[in-house]
């Protein structure tokens, strides 16, 4: 599949003296995680096969800095942020789209008093687009026909910045029946990776919130809990293996769920 | 005449005390670091018309929204006929409006006691919820003590002061009936409101006119000065909400929930850092102000708003029942982040008035009240943000302490260390080289 993927970096493009459309920014999570190398890899399978002329920042891409803001460490974040924005700035970047909430929170509103200034979206949003100009046809692919799908709301993507639709119509473009938990949308629980806690042991109490929030997924025995974030998605995986589930339910991003649909 | 001087007595005291300890508040929030939340006028004034005066956010949750809209609109309203007793106390009058106003002037007295009516049923509904059924947020163990008790103060209050507006106008009712009433007589026979020309002689119809006459002035005595213990509660009270909700949603943050504040005292020294130019050994001119603290120890280092969102705080705990951490039994409520902050302030203002400016009693909000435990439990997930009712950001000042403990203390658990040195050398949480950001193109 690999060799089919055309993944061009701003580097090359500049040289080609070309200009992209859009910033393809991977994050580290969909760079280095197993996981979502494979959630990364869908979302370029779409930008090729509607030809977004995209480019990704490959080696020059650094974290954003979001784990260090939430973690309380300003001045990493700052640095990273800094940095960030002489390359994005360097690159005349005008439009990012992210396939991470954290990444996609920190782009669009904390790098603005830093002197980066982009419109972001998230890459349900710009599928999402896609699919309504009818760019992307998922129709024919019967691959998830009947299939309950719930969707997990990430809180950077949801509460944070309001964007609860995008996602959801997607997934009504498989045909697919979709169930809400009962916490969902503003109500949305969140998977316990938030606020840096991905990268720790979780304080003490009485229960892991993944266990929590995987558990209120599996009570609607979906045969898919979609989700929207690479952390999400670790989260729930975990959940669901946690419960022995991992035959009967699968964790994916609904940017996947499409690249299957559509037989990218 | 001795009714009147007392009266006055009675108003001078109760507006003047409340004023005294609203002004002790005001210099209290004022104790916070300065945040521009006057921009964007007609936007906040929106916020504020549908969040606190539309009580928007209190729909999420419709039968306790339907109670308490019953509480505040019959309080609202009930400030319409506070005004005749304040003008009929410090003339002598006796419902002085009634015969300029009229058919008007029923119509109000009959819509305030429905609605009296209907805050009554709210009321005693609001003390079954707290004190006999198992509503977990009411039973948390921030709840222990005087805010339990302070909660049930306020229904209770609030029961006595329908009691005394219902024995007034009850009893009234009956003598205006006997043509002994004090109020000019118009010519019928009843005032006809809805519904104390019913409880009034149903009630009171089997005592004397003297009997009756004592019993309205209890009713209206009763009422004025529960409405002064009241207002001159308010100051100790988490109820002082009923004031505070309408500044507190006018400035609440506009931006989206997912940005964080920006510390522009770390930006102006990472641009110093990043500046080839700049001199790292210069001396700082001689007049400038000692650097601020970073983040948050203690009260006087959050922001005013952050104070006012404590003064605010009802403890309805709505954001500590949709925490994901305290859902799953970790130490983080946000409520009692809230709680907390008001009391160290309390006390905070209280030292200061007393010994000064620079006063220092050895205690902090962090440590003294809030732990380190609480404070690395949030996973930032913005429910509690979502959740308030009146716009309070509990997390904003969880993330202020996280930045003092990080950036003034170094304490930071050991994982996250590990996360933030990953960071900081390889541009990723994890230890993967930045060299290798691309590999997955070519992996299968």
């Amino acid at each position: 599949m690999s060799e089919l993927m055309k993944v061009p970096t701003m580097a090359e493009m500049t040289a080609n003296g070309e200009v992209p459309e859009i910033l393809f920014w991977v994050g580290c999570s969909g760079s280095f995680d197993d996981r979502a190398k494979k959630i990364t890899k869908a979302i370029v399978k779409i930008l090729n096969k509607c030809n977004v002329k995209f480019a990704v920042l490959g080696t020059e891409e650094s974290c954003t800095g979001d784990p260090a803001k939430r973690s309380g460490n300003e001045f990493l974040f700052q640095m990273q942020a800094m940095m960030n924005i002489q390359v994005l700035n360097g690159y005349e970047v005008k439009k990012i789209v992210t396939g991470c909430p954290h990444c996609f929170n920190t782009l669009k509103n904390e790098y603005s008093e830093l002197g980066g200034n982009y419109e972001v979206v998230h890459h349900t949003q710009l599928i999402q687009s896609l699919i309504e100009d009818g760019k992307l046809t998922v129709a024919g692919g019967d691959t998830f026909k009947g299939k309950k799908i719930t969707f997990h709301d990430p809180c950077y993507l949801g509460r944070g910045n309001d964007v609860y639709e995008a996602p959801r119509q997607m997934l009504q473009s498989l045909d697919a029946e979709l169930a809400e938990m009962k916490r969902c949308r503003t109500k949305g629980l969140c998977c316990g990776a938030g606020g840096a806690q991905m990268f720790k042991e979780a304080e003490k109490g009485n229960k892991e919130v993944n266990v929590e929030r995987t558990e209120e997924a599996l009570g609607l025995k979906p045969d898919v809990i979609a989700t929207g974030c690479p952390f999400c998605n670790t989260m729930m995986t975990d959940g669901v293996k946690n419960k022995d589930k991992e035959n009967e339910t699968q964790v994916m991003d609904v940017a996947e769920l499409i690249a299957t649909a559509a037989d990218l | 005449m001795i009714s009147i001087i007392i009266f006055a007595i009675l108003l001078l005291v109760g507006f003047g005390v409340f004023a005294l300890n609203a002004g002790k508040i005001r210099s209290n929030i004022l104790m916070g670091r300065d945040v521009n939340r006057s921009d964007r006028k007609s936007e906040r004034l929106k916020v504020m018309t549908l969040v606190a005066f539309g009580q928007k956010k209190m729909f999420k949750r419709p039968i306790p929204a339907i109670l308490h809209f019953f509480l505040y609109a019959a309080f609202v309203i009930t400030q319409i006929e506070l005004i005749e007793i304040i003008v009929d106390g410090i003339t002598g009058d006796h419902r002085v409006f009634r015969a300029s106003l009229g058919g008007f002037y029923t119509f109000m007295i009959s819509f305030i006691e429905i609605l009296s009516v209907l805050a009554f049923i709210g009321t005693a509904i609001f003390l079954i919820r707290r004190n006999l059924l198992h509503i977990p947020r009411f039973r948390m163990s921030e709840m222990k003590g005087w805010p339990k008790l302070d909660g049930n103060l306020i229904l209770i209050l609030e029961i006595i002061l329908l009691i005394c507006i219902f024995t007034m106008n009850g009893s009234d009712e009956v003598l205006y009936n006997r043509g002994a009433s004090h109020a000019e007589t118009l010519g019928d026979e009843s005032f006809g409101f809805a519904i104390s020309q019913f409880v009034g002689p149903a009630l009171f119809s089997g005592l004397s006119d003297s009997a009756l006459i004592t019993l309205e002035r209890i009713g209206w005595w009763g009422h004025i000065v529960m409405v002064f213990i009241f207002l001159n509660y308010l100051p100790f009270s988490k109820h002082i909400h009923i004031i505070l909700a309408f500044p507190n949603t006018f400035y609440s943050k506009l931006t989206k929930k997912g940005q964080f504040t920006n510390m522009e005292s770390v930006t102006n020294e990472v641009k110093l850092m990043m500046d080839p130019e700049a001199d790292p050994y210069a001396a700082p001119p001689s007049d400038e102000a000692p650097p601020e603290r970073f983040g948050a120890k203690d009260v006087q280092d959050l922001s005013w708003k952050n104070l006012l969102d404590a003064y605010t705080c009802t403890e309805c705990g709505r954001c500590t029942a949709a925490c994901p951490a305290n859902q799953t039994g970790k130490l983080l409520s946000p409520r009692k982040i809230m709680m907390d902050t008001r009391d160290r302030l309390v006390e905070k203002g209280k030292g200061i008035r007393k010994n000064g400016k620079d006063y220092d009693d050895g205690k902090s909000l962090l440590n003294d009240y809030i732990t380190e435990e609480e404070l690395w439990a949030c996973t930032s997930c913005m429910a509690c943000v979502e959740e308030c009712p009146v716009n309070i950001d509990p997390l904003n000042i969880i993330m202020d302490m996280r930045r003092y403990l990080v950036m003034e203390e170094s304490k930071v658990p050991t994982e996250l260390a590990g996360m933030l040195s990953n960071v900081e050398n390889n541009g990723a949480p994890w230890q993967f080289s930045q060299d290798d950001r691309l590999n997955w193109k070519d992996e299968n």
